[in-house]
């Protein structure tokens, strides 16, 4: 072996590895996860920029756009709210089963979407706990929007919340205190004090909360019933038009999504390279 | 800092605090996290006993349901064991390593928590199709991959990948070199560094990784739906199973099959306590 012209030091690896490791690394991400998109995109423009216009401009494809517009437009801001009360109670507060809260709070992750949708299914379907008053009284909840919007509160609901018990924990409490002992109100030191130093932290988890609340697939379709130019959502309308091989269609109401997770990613870097002391320690990396 | 040392023994609770609004806040947060979380599940854990022990059983070890859960386990485990080995080569390289393009690979490797998962069900389901990008050539070779149990683990792939990467790359970038020099000062080579030093300092966090990616795949439908061709018996998965039961109004079989992916949950939730706990213990 020749006398290496460089130095390198003993912690860090050969550049065989290196190059290896690259080459692995990069072609598993290219092929797992670069192609699929790809694919999408590809698949929507098939037949020309027009078709795939014209698929979005279906009336029913429309209505699903409106519709997931609207879930969202409910399920996050709640979910939002729910994540800064628990955060304030958690992170501010010392009492007796704090880290059980946590845990719970964190629980719809760990449950199959399937499952997140069907147990409202167990509560307000024809032969729920509550079907047969919901009927009588004729309400509807599950195949209705009611249901779809629970659904989606459900499998988003600790994207906020797990953001904000961190960075506030980290925080503590000096801030708050001191304004609250100079006579300031609750309310005030919570907009004045709190929220310009969770503000970066609570965008974040409000931009994965929504990008799982147009996107959510598996528990919405348990409680949606498809009907069509009704209950279907984006993700759901792709797979009626898919399943009835409108495969261009599909795709380009799929390439919308796509879309939208590009957005995402790019503010969510964003976010994780300027702000990245602001929200939580979790994400820097 | 427990409670019970800064306050007089009794019922308190919590400990006082200058900051109002503790009674309203933790008010809200039981009541949302009742109304939305607990409640539900405890009626999904409820409905599968109107059927006896017996009738629970009966539904649990129907061939189909057992096949189905058998996919989802096993599918999910291979997907973990191989997004465990990958995951760790993406994230040492991401974390050790300067290459142009870095910042936007790291970004990219969240793309399965930001595309919903129906998407990348079609895509998946189009680029290993028998005419796809990657199904013709590997059908070419006689590889069976969309409607066969093998599309059902390239899914679970997509989606576990970023759980392993995320869980690794803070460990890796906190785990300082000082070992690492250590061994070496001490002649050992480079390969026996990176198999006795830094590997076993990774485990804890390996393993969680894994289990995370595990938990997520065991449960997952939308992205497995598309490519796996549903055939009974050979490549239907255990949260599908739920959805034909619902159709067929079967809601306390539907509940059956739910508990026991709950409970299984449950199990990776209280696996992974255990292997924190053990990690902070080590250090």
């Amino acid at each position: 072996m020749s006398v290496p012209l460089t130095y390198r030091s003993p912690t860090s690896d050969s550049p065989l590895m290196r190059l290896g490791l690259t080459a692995a690394g990069i072609g598993f991400i290219a092929l797992f996860l670069f192609l699929p998109l790809v694919t999408v995109f590809t698949n929507a423009l098939a037949d020309g920029f027009s078709v795939a216009l014209g698929a979005l401009k279906d009336p029913d494809a429309q209505s699903s756009i409106a519709l997931t517009l609207i879930v969202a437009a409910i399920a996050v801001p709640a979910n939002a709210v729910f994540g800064i009360a628990a955060a304030w109670s958690v992170a501010k507060f010392d009492f007796r089963g704090k880290s059980v809260l946590a845990t719970l709070i964190d629980l719809p992750f760990s449950v199959s979407p399937v499952v997140s949708g069907l147990v409202y299914v167990l509560i307000f379907g024809m032969q729920g706990w509550l079907g047969p008053w919901l009927r009588d009284h004729d309400i509807k909840i599950v195949f209705a929007l009611p249901g779809i919007v629970l659904a989606t509160m459900f499998v988003t609901f600790p994207f906020v919340a797990r953001e904000l018990i961190p960075l506030m924990a980290d925080q503590g409490r000096d801030e708050e205190e001191a304004a609250v002992s100079l006579g300031a109100s609750g309310f005030g030191t919570f907009l004045r004090v709190t929220l310009p130093n969770i503000k970066w932290g609570l965008l974040y988890g409000v931009l994965l909360c929504n990008a799982r609340a147009m996107g959510e697939f598996g528990a919405v379709s348990v409680v949606s019933g498809h009907i069509r130019g009704l209950t279907n959502t984006m993700p759901l309308h792709v797979e009626v038009l898919y399943n009835d091989y409108q495969y261009t269609a599909a795709f380009a109401v799929a390439s919308l999504l796509a879309l939208l997770a590009l957005v995402t990613l790019t503010l969510k870097s964003f976010l994780e390279w300027r702000y990245a002391d602001e929200i939580a320690a979790t994400h820097r990396h | 800092m427990s409670i019970a040392e800064s306050t007089p023994a009794g019922f308190a609770w919590r400990r006082p605090s200058a900051l109002p609004g503790f009674g309203l806040t933790l008010g809200f947060t039981l009541f949302y996290l009742s109304a939305i979380v607990l409640i539900p599940l405890a009626a999904l854990v409820i409905r599968p006993w109107s059927l006896g022990v017996d009738g629970f059983w009966g539904v649990i070890t129907q061939p189909r349901v057992l096949h189905a859960l058998e996919l989802s386990f096993f599918g999910s485990a291979i997907a973990a064991a191989i997004n465990t080995v990958f995951g760790l080569i993406v994230a040492w390289m991401l974390v050790r390593y300067e290459f142009p393009g870095k910042r936007l690979i790291d970004a990219f490797v969240d793309l399965p928590f930001a595309l919903p998962t129906a998407v990348a069900g079609i895509a998946l389901s189009a680029l290993y199709a028998p005419n796809g990008w990657l199904g013709a050539p590997l059908a070419a070779l006689g590889i069976k991959v969309a409607y066969t149990p093998l599309g059902v683990v390239m899914a679970l792939i997509f989606i576990g990948l970023p759980f392993v990467v995320r869980t690794l790359q803070p460990v890796i970038a906190d785990a300082g070199r000082e070992a690492e020099e250590a061994g070496a000062t001490l002649g050992a080579t480079r390969l026996q560094i990176l198999r006795r030093i830094v590997i076993p300092a990774l485990a804890p966090a390996l393993i969680t990784g894994t289990a995370l990616a595990f938990a997520r795949a065991v449960g997952e439908y939308g992205s497995v739906i598309f490519i796996a061709g549903n055939l009974p018996m050979k490549s239907e998965i255990a949260p599908l199973l739920i959805i034909i039961k619902l159709e067929q109004f079967d809601y306390a079989g539907a509940a059956s099959i739910g508990v026991v992916m709950l409970a299984l949950s449950f199990v990776m939730l209280l696996t992974l306590n255990a292997v924190q706990s053990w990690a902070a213990a080590r250090r």
